[in-house]
């Protein structure tokens, strides 16, 4: 997947897991915590739907990576270079 | 004995919110009741099929965002959507209320199930990978779930917590509201019973598996308790969640009185995991008859809580005649051969739809007797019809549950 596709797919996640957010002005270089309601237990649903649905497993100590759209985007860009786009 | 009490441990019941399968608030209800109009319905529930069931469509999204539905229980949704209507209902100034001085307690059947097989079902399609079991599990499946939702939703600092009473469940929220009231550990209640079982294909299943499943090509023919040819449960969702106060409280605010629960008892068969005791049924109906200062002869309606399975009926039957005899002038009706059974909310629900009783006059009637079961044949049952009563002033709730244990709670029409 390229980093436009990752994008998408976790604006995708993003939206099941904060349904009332609008997303459409999200600012990739802003913790995604300052610009909506998302708490831990929402965060946790983050990494699930990765393992869900890209098989993708993210260590705890990774975390903190997955802070911004951009931190999460540059994260994921080598872990899922191989991954197929869902279509 | 508890008469006669004292005014502050006189409790009254100032505020009812419901879903049901056949209506979303009690006017509704109550005029499905009295309309013959059934809520239920063909279902389709996970590797079993087509089965029938009361389903309500009651508007999730008015007290929670469809993030906090996405991480709660539909038992926990139920729940918040009654209380906040029981509460608007019942004039409660929410924002001045001391939260801390409000108790939650909501009778369930059974909790976690539902939640259970979705993460099951979940699992077996990552070849059960238990490293995709969901974070949510827990908090959704921890007994109090459905209570604690609502204190998370109303910012109740009170006590909050479920009451685990099979069947009986509606009543014993009610009764333990009414208890933590006279104790003086809270001032307001919000009390009541829910249920979200449709939702798991367990206990459909396992009534099939019983016979005690329900079935009729006529969805709305399904559930005929006392009918000769009835053929087990028809289970349903729902919920009724009730403010109640201590009986000055409510005066000095000028609160309107839907009535006042005057007595109430609980027992145990102790005889047999699902097999009721028309002995110990009636036993508890007599116990809260005494309890609550009167005689049977002052009983006008007695809502049952027969279920429609073959042995269930008639033991209920025998403990009614046991108790009030041939007396023609009680009523004796059924709510769940409209709504079918909606288990933990199935005492609170038929209470509710019975209390306009009280001003109305009528006995609303048990729906689909086409032939009733000569072992039934109580001279009392309201069948097909409502029934004129003329004048109702005390109401009598059966509510009874597997592993033997029975409620019974009595509510009389408040006169100043």
């Amino acid at each position: 997947m390229t980093p436009g596709e990752i994008r998408n797919a976790i604006l995708d996640i993003l939206s099941r897991i904060v349904p009332d957010e609008d997303l459409s002005s999200l600012n990739d270089g802003l913790p995604f915590r300052e610009q909506m309601e998302l708490d831990s237990m929402d965060f946790l649903d983050i990494v699930m739907e990765l393992r869900k649905r890209y098989r993708v497993q993210i260590p705890e100590e990774d975390y903190p990576n997955l802070a911004t759209m951009q931190g999460t985007v540059s994260y994921l860009t080598p872990l899922m270079k191989d991954v197929p786009a869902r279509t | 004995m508890l008469s006669p009490l004292r005014d502050e441990q006189r409790i009254v019941i100032t505020g009812i919110g419901l879903t049901a399968p056949n209506g979303n608030d009690l006017a509704q209800f109550r005029s499905s009741l009295l309309g013959g109009k059934s809520g239920v319905v063909p279902f389709e529930t996970r590797y079993m099929g087509p089965v029938l069931a009361g389903v309500c469509g009651f508007d999730e999204l008015k007290y929670q965002k469809r993030k906090e539905l996405r991480r709660g229980t539909r038992a926990g949704s139920i729940s918040i959507f009654c209380a906040n209507e029981a509460i608007s209902d019942s004039g409660w100034n929410w924002p001045d209320v001391s939260k801390d001085r409000v108790g939650i307690y909501i009778g369930i059947t059974e909790h976690g199930n539902v939640e259970t097989e979705n993460e099951i079902f979940e699992i077996s399609r990552f070849d059960y990978d238990t490293s995709t079991w969901s974070h949510h599990h827990n908090p959704r499946t921890v007994a109090n779930n459905p209570a604690g939702e609502v204190s998370l939703n109303l910012g109740v600092t009170g006590p909050h917590y479920t009451i685990g009473a099979a069947c009986a469940a509606g009543n014993a929220g009610f009764i333990q509201g009414v208890q933590m009231l006279r104790l003086n550990e809270v001032d307001r209640v919000i009390a009541g019973g829910v249920s979200e079982s449709i939702h798991t294909f367990g206990i459909f299943a396992s009534f099939r598996s019983q016979g005690a499943l329900a079935w009729h090509e006529i969805p709305s023919k399904a559930c005929r308790p006392f009918d000769l040819h009835r053929n087990g449960i028809v289970v349903a969702e729902g919920g009724c969640l009730c403010t109640l106060e201590r009986l000055p409280d409510a005066l000095n605010r000028g609160a309107k009185i839907y009535g006042e629960v005057v007595g109430y008892a609980m027992n145990s068969d102790a005889s047999d995991f699902v097999l009721p005791s028309s002995t110990r049924q009636a036993e508890c109906m007599k116990l809260a008859i005494s309890r609550a200062g009167i005689t049977p002869d002052d009983v006008d309606i007695l809502s049952s809580h027969a279920t429609a399975t073959g042995l269930g009926d008639v033991e209920e039957c025998r403990a009614i005649h046991h108790v009030f005899g041939d007396r023609q002038s009680l009523a004796v009706n059924n709510t769940k051969s409209f709504i079918g059974h909606a288990m933990g909310a199935a005492g609170a629900l038929e209470l509710a739809g019975n209390l306009p009783a009280f001003q109305d006059g009528i006995a609303h009637a048990t729906i689909n007797i086409e032939e009733l079961d000569p072992e039934c044949r109580l001279p009392q049952i309201v069948a097909n019809v409502p029934r004129q009563m003329g004048s109702v002033t005390c109401i009598l709730n059966n509510s009874f549950g597997m592993l033997g244990i029975n409620s019974v709670v009595i509510v009389k029409k408040f006169q100043a």
